[in-house]
């Protein structure tokens, strides 16, 4: 099987990693001055929601889902985190708890009548958008000073963003990859009759991977505001398709149940960097959604490039 | 085998039916501690929705299931068929190909877990392949989806001998060694004598009946959804258990074809085709008005060869040549064939819409006429051809899909092994209007896992691993032959 | 049993009837609170609006028959692209309409023809690829229409906003429109093979439909329609606007599944599309004259699309 450096399986293992280091080279050839533990925070320090948000993409992608969702629900926590967690925290608790509950009933309802998740998410991005107006109708509201506190820690030598993120991929990664109901999660994604014949139940697999998912979401949201210690209903909203394409990029397939949680985060750190070169690069604003869409294209035509030499 | 022994499986009167399809009606089965059961019959027969009945996957309409003495209808489920010892290999490969050998061995193994499962799982999935299969040469840490065909199959075996905290009374196996070479297959049914003389029983699965008659205590034949034959393996032999599988005796036809395929070369060549990436092997040469049979064990290259032949038809392709239209019948008629949603008139019309044209719009009355034409012809039983396709039994709407290619402008009609799970009466029936339609000048690529089909053909290929491996006209075509080209490396 | 009581029975076995009992109720829901007054206005305004719904629903619908997994997600973009594009040709001159709406049909149908690139070439999701796609275009939407405030031609908006008894001249057009659209749906070698496509494209294949025409054309289609909307819509708000084609994302789906056509594929469904634009134009002007705010709306239309396809949902052929 291994062929050396020609081998696919290799290639698309290293795929995210080699992207993050050609987009950080190019940053740090275009502003040297990026290339500090002050610059590279800066650089990064919004990679940390979205790599939170990414992996709760994966997470759906794990059982062949995919959620249109995710963005409207993280803008939904931040408002309740900028509002609710701060004046009242036990109310807010109790509602961020009520969200990553109506994440596991969607999962449920899912499953139980067969339904497209696009459908359904695509619904729910509306009802979270919907809420999150009622919440905090005008931008505004205060993060706790908590969060600010947790996202403004500065480690020393290494900056914040780099630790949490291998902090996030090695929780998850021994969650879902080593663990031995990880094994069964994932099976559900590979092949659902097979786990459903071996006497697991494919009802509570669903349940699980989507209270993951919102838990992360929660997560996601948090880490945001505590970054932009104030929150508005549409903060978010580019989230959806970063999650899918940083989920992507590192390795995970839209069915199958290979994912990646390790490359899930580099995925997610290589589009943060990107979206912030654009701006080094002088790409003009109004380029700047299309370029998102852009990378996304082209890193699927990679993967489609590299999936042809696997199955020639 | 004695009286005495301890009952493991007592099925009563067990019934199943899938719309209009009775797959089980009513069936009776006993299988004892320490006892290989043989179950035969043709495809269709009922055989794997009854194990699927006792593994606990489909819940029957009707009957008693008694598992060691108590009966457990009601509250029979995969889980509870596990805890009481029972496992199933089923035909289709029930592994996951993201996963390790390892971690799908976990997956069969709720006790497999905490620290250092990961080892675990997999020293207790590689000491059974050591056991099973000396030589395997299969890793734990193997992604499955790296595994070739005969590998999965051997990691899937081997998982379902695998104990820990559950016992182990009894194994199903459903064509286990469909994608097992010779080796291998002699590796495992060695090990099933060896564990049934250890108590635990078998259930073997097997179209090859040279295994069921020499590796099985008892042998059960089934037809029709019900039990016909259970003795003693040794009361068996070839002759009669094909017999007892229904195959109705030679009839009248061969005379008329052994006419025809000695002035061969006179029609002209409609289909010459050469498996894509197989120059090694031979050529399929099909000639006008010509019945071709591909023959040889399932899955090895005659499906992929005749869509290979349906997609060349109207383009150039450097390995096959296609003159005509061309038209395909399919097999697993729910994934191949039928659109759910459409009537049995729709189903049919499909494939020759232009012909329903006026002025750019089908025509409900050319549909109803060559609806109302193809039912009588392919003496479809339906009281009306409006009402939806999935009202028809099995049979039936093999002939619906039959009507549809015959109904076409197709010169060359490809037939995926078509009568899966189709009744004898209707076989015949279709038998004889694939004769005719060949007398007028169609030509017909029948692929059949059928010994007896072949005998309509004019001429058949035999497939081994992809390749064309033998070419066998009419007159020289036994049963013999095929089956020694099928499994050339062991003779 | 009477003869009214079947009749009623048949017309309730049609997917397409609830969503007209919807748009009723809702109707009357809001002349309850008004206490009729306004009632014709509220249904001039409603047969307006629900014109746009009606026109990419419609795009939409042949999309989403074609099986699980296929649905445009370009059609916000497109419409603002497209509305630009009509108004930059018209350029206000009465004589520039035609071109100018050939303009607008032609951007959008290359928008579809790329969306089926990515799909086919890249094996790209389709909700991936016309995300991406709707991204994209987007982006050209902005930088070619940047600082553009161009009216539409006068005959043009007055074409749009003209009305015969009450009734929108737009809405009779598109009623029109639709009967034929239903006609190339249920009666055309073309409707018949999106149906068969998304019932089993595999079976589609083995049985001799064109599936990469079909499925290009509808995905062209589909666009196209954005194309015809974005231009209308121009016409009929005084100018184009980058944000014109946001509302659609949602809508073009939401009156597709209301509508009765299935989202399993295999099965859709014109007068439906008809009755769920009604449906939820009313809604929200019954929510706003009950004085709910946006963030309710949004929450109600999102829950009555899960509703909807968790009744409808379950028909997929369990194998």
């Amino acid at each position: 099987m291994l062929r050396g450096l020609g081998n696919p399986r290799f290639l698309r293992a290293v795929l995210p990693a080699i992207s993050l280091a050609v987009i950080l080279g190019a940053i740090f050839a275009v502003n040297p001055r990026t290339m500090s533990p002050i610059g590279l925070n800066l650089l990064l320090q919004l990679a940390v929601p979205v790599a939170l948000a990414t992996i709760a993409q994966m997470f759906i992608l794990a059982v062949n889902d995919l959620d249109l969702s995710i963005g409207g629900y993280v803008g939904l926590v931040a408002c309740i985190g900028a509002t609710f967690l701060n004046t009242d925290p036990l109310l807010g608790v109790v509602l961020l708890g009520a969200c990553i509950a109506a994440y596991a009933v969607m999962g449920a309802l899912i499953h139980w009548r067969n339904l497209p998740s696009i459908v359904v998410t695509l619904g729910m991005l509306f009802v979270w958008q919907g809420i999150a107006i009622l919440v905090l109708p005008t931008p505004g509201g205060a993060a706790p000073g908590w969060i600010t506190a947790i996202m403004g820690f500065k480690p020393p030598l290494v900056p914040f963003p780099i630790v949490a993120a291998v902090v996030i991929a090695v929780v998850v990664h021994f969650a879902l990859m080593r663990s031995s109901y990880g094994v069964i999660l994932r099976g559900a994604g590979g092949n659902p009759r097979a786990v459903a014949r071996a006497g697991w139940s494919l009802l509570k697999t669903k349940l699980a991977m989507y209270a993951l998912a919102g838990l992360f979401g929660v997560l996601s949201g948090l880490s945001l505001i505590g970054l932009t210690t104030s929150a508005q209903a549409n903060i978010a909203m580019p989230y959806t398709l970063l999650s899918i394409a940083g989920a992507i990029l590192g390795g995970s397939e839209f069915v199958g149940g290979r994912v990646s949680p390790v490359g899930a985060v580099i995925g997610a750190l290589t589009l943060t960097l990107a979206t912030r070169a654009l701006t080094f690069f002088h790409v003009p604003p109004d380029w700047q959604i299309g370029a998102q869409g852009g990378i996304l294209i082209v890193v699927l035509a990679l993967r489609a490039l590299i999936n042809r030499r696997e199955v020639a | 085998m004695s009286g005495s022994k301890r009952q493991i499986v007592r099925l009563q009167g067990v019934a199943k039916r899938f719309g209009a399809v009775h797959a089980l009606a009513g069936v009776d089965l006993d299988v004892e501690a320490g006892q290989c059961l043989g179950l035969v019959g043709h495809n269709g027969a009922g055989k794997s929705t009854l194990m699927h009945v006792l593994a606990g996957t489909l819940a029957p309409d009707r009957g008693a299931i008694v598992i060691d003495g108590a009966p457990r209808e009601g509250q029979y489920s995969v889980a509870a068929a596990h805890r009481l010892g029972i496992r199933c290999v089923f035909q289709e490969l029930s592994l996951c190909p993201n996963l390790t050998v390892a971690e799908n061995a976990r997956i069969l193994h709720p006790a497999v877990k905490g620290w250092g499962w990961r080892g675990r799982a997999g020293r207790m999935i590689a000491d059974k392949l050591d056991e099973i299969f000396p030589g395997h040469g299969v890793s734990a840490d193997d992604v499955v989806g790296d595994l070739a065909l005969g590998k999965r199959q051997m990691v899937e075996i081997a998982r379902a001998f695998t104990v820990t905290d559950e016992p182990l009374h009894l194994v199903i196996l459903d064509e286990p060694t469909s994608s097992l070479d010779s080796v291998t297959a002699e590796q495992l049914l060695v090990f099933v004598r060896k564990i049934v003389d250890e108590g635990v029983s078998c259930i073997l699965i097997s179209h090859l009946l040279g295994e069921v008659l020499g590796y099985c205590d008892r042998i059960v034949v089934m037809r029709d959804g019900q039990v016909v034959a259970a003795r003693a393996a040794g009361e068996f032999d070839r002759h009669s258990l094909v017999s007892a599988m229904g195959d109705v005796a030679e009839d009248k036809k061969t005379a008329a074809h052994e006419a025809r395929s000695a002035n061969r070369d006179a029609a002209p060549v409609c289909v010459r085709a050469r498996p894509r990436g197989k120059a090694a092997g031979g050529e399929l040469v099909a000639h006008r008005g010509e019945i071709i049979g591909l023959s040889g064990l399932a899955g090895h290259g005659q499906t992929e060869l005749l869509l290979q032949i349906y997609q060349a038809a109207g383009r150039r392709d450097r390995d096959t040549e296609v003159t005509g239209p061309v038209a395909l019948v399919a097999g697993d008629r729910q994934a191949d064939g039928v659109f759910h949603l459409w009537s049995i008139a729709q189903n049919v019309t499909v494939r020759s819409m232009r012909r329903m044209l006026w002025h750019g719009l089908i025509q409900p009355a050319r549909e109803a006429a060559m609806a109302a034409d193809w039912r009588q012809r392919m003496r479809i039983r339906t009281p009306d051809m409006n009402n939806p396709i999935l009202s028809l039994s099995g049979g039936n709407q093999q002939k619906a899909l039959f009507a549809r290619a015959l109904g076409s402008d197709a010169e060359i009609v490809l037939m995926d092994d078509p009568m899966r799970g189709v009744d004898i009466g209707t076989k015949l029936e279709v038998y004889d209007i694939i004769r005719a339609e060949a007398e007028r000048g169609r030509t017909f690529l029948w692929y059949t896992t059928e010994m007896d089909e072949l005998d309509n053909c004019d001429h058949v290929y035999v497939f081994r691993n992809g390749q064309v491996v033998a070419d066998l006209p009419r007159g020289e075509m036994t049963e013999q032959k095929v089956l020694q080209s099928s499994f050339e490396q062991v003779a | 049993m009477s003869t009214a009581m079947v009749r009623i029975r048949v017309l309730l076995a049609r997917p397409w009837i609830w969503s007209f009992l919807g748009a009723l109720a809702v109707w009357l829901a809001a002349e309850l609170f008004t206490g009729g007054q306004g009632a014709g206005e509220l249904l001039t305004a409603t047969l307006s609006f629900a014109v746009f719904m009606v026109i990419v629903g419609i795009g939409q619908m042949f999309v989403i028959s074609t099986g699980p997994g296929n649905v445009d997600l370009s059609i916000p973009a497109t419409i603002a692209l497209t509305g630009a594009v009509a108004m930059k040709t018209m350029g206000g001159a009465d004589a520039m309409i035609l071109p100018g709406m050939l303009a607008a049909l032609a951007a959008g149908a290359f928008v579809g023809a790329c969306n089926y690139g990515l799909i086919r070439l890249l094996r790209i999701p389709p909700i991936i690829a016309t995300m991406s796609a709707n991204f994209l275009v987007m982006s050209t939407a902005i930088a070619y229409g940047r600082g553009l405030k161009v009216k539409p031609p006068p005959l043009f908006a007055d074409f749009t906003t003209a009305q015969v008894a009450g009734i929108p001249v737009l809405a009779i057009c598109t009623a029109i429109f639709a009967a034929v659209m239903g006609v190339v749906l249920h009666r055309t070698v073309y409707g018949r093979s999106v149906h068969a496509i998304g019932q089993n494209r595999r079976a589609a294949r083995l049985a001799g439909v064109a599936v990469d025409r079909t499925r290009f054309l509808v995905y062209v289609l589909s666009a196209t329609f954005a194309g015809l909307c974005g231009a209308l819509l121009a016409g009929f708000s005084g100018g184009s606007s980058l944000s014109a084609g946001e509302t659609y994302l949602l809508a073009s789906i939401a009156v597709v599944v209301i509508g009765g056509t299935s989202v399993a594929g295999g099965r859709g469904n014109v007068p439906g599309i008809w009755g769920a634009a009604l449906f939820m134009y009313l809604l929200e002007a019954m929510l706003n004259t009950y004085g709910a705010g946006a963030g309710l709306r949004l929450i109600l239309t999102g829950l009555i699309i899960i509703l909807v396809i968790t009744i409808a949902g379950g028909d997929r052929p369990q194998r």
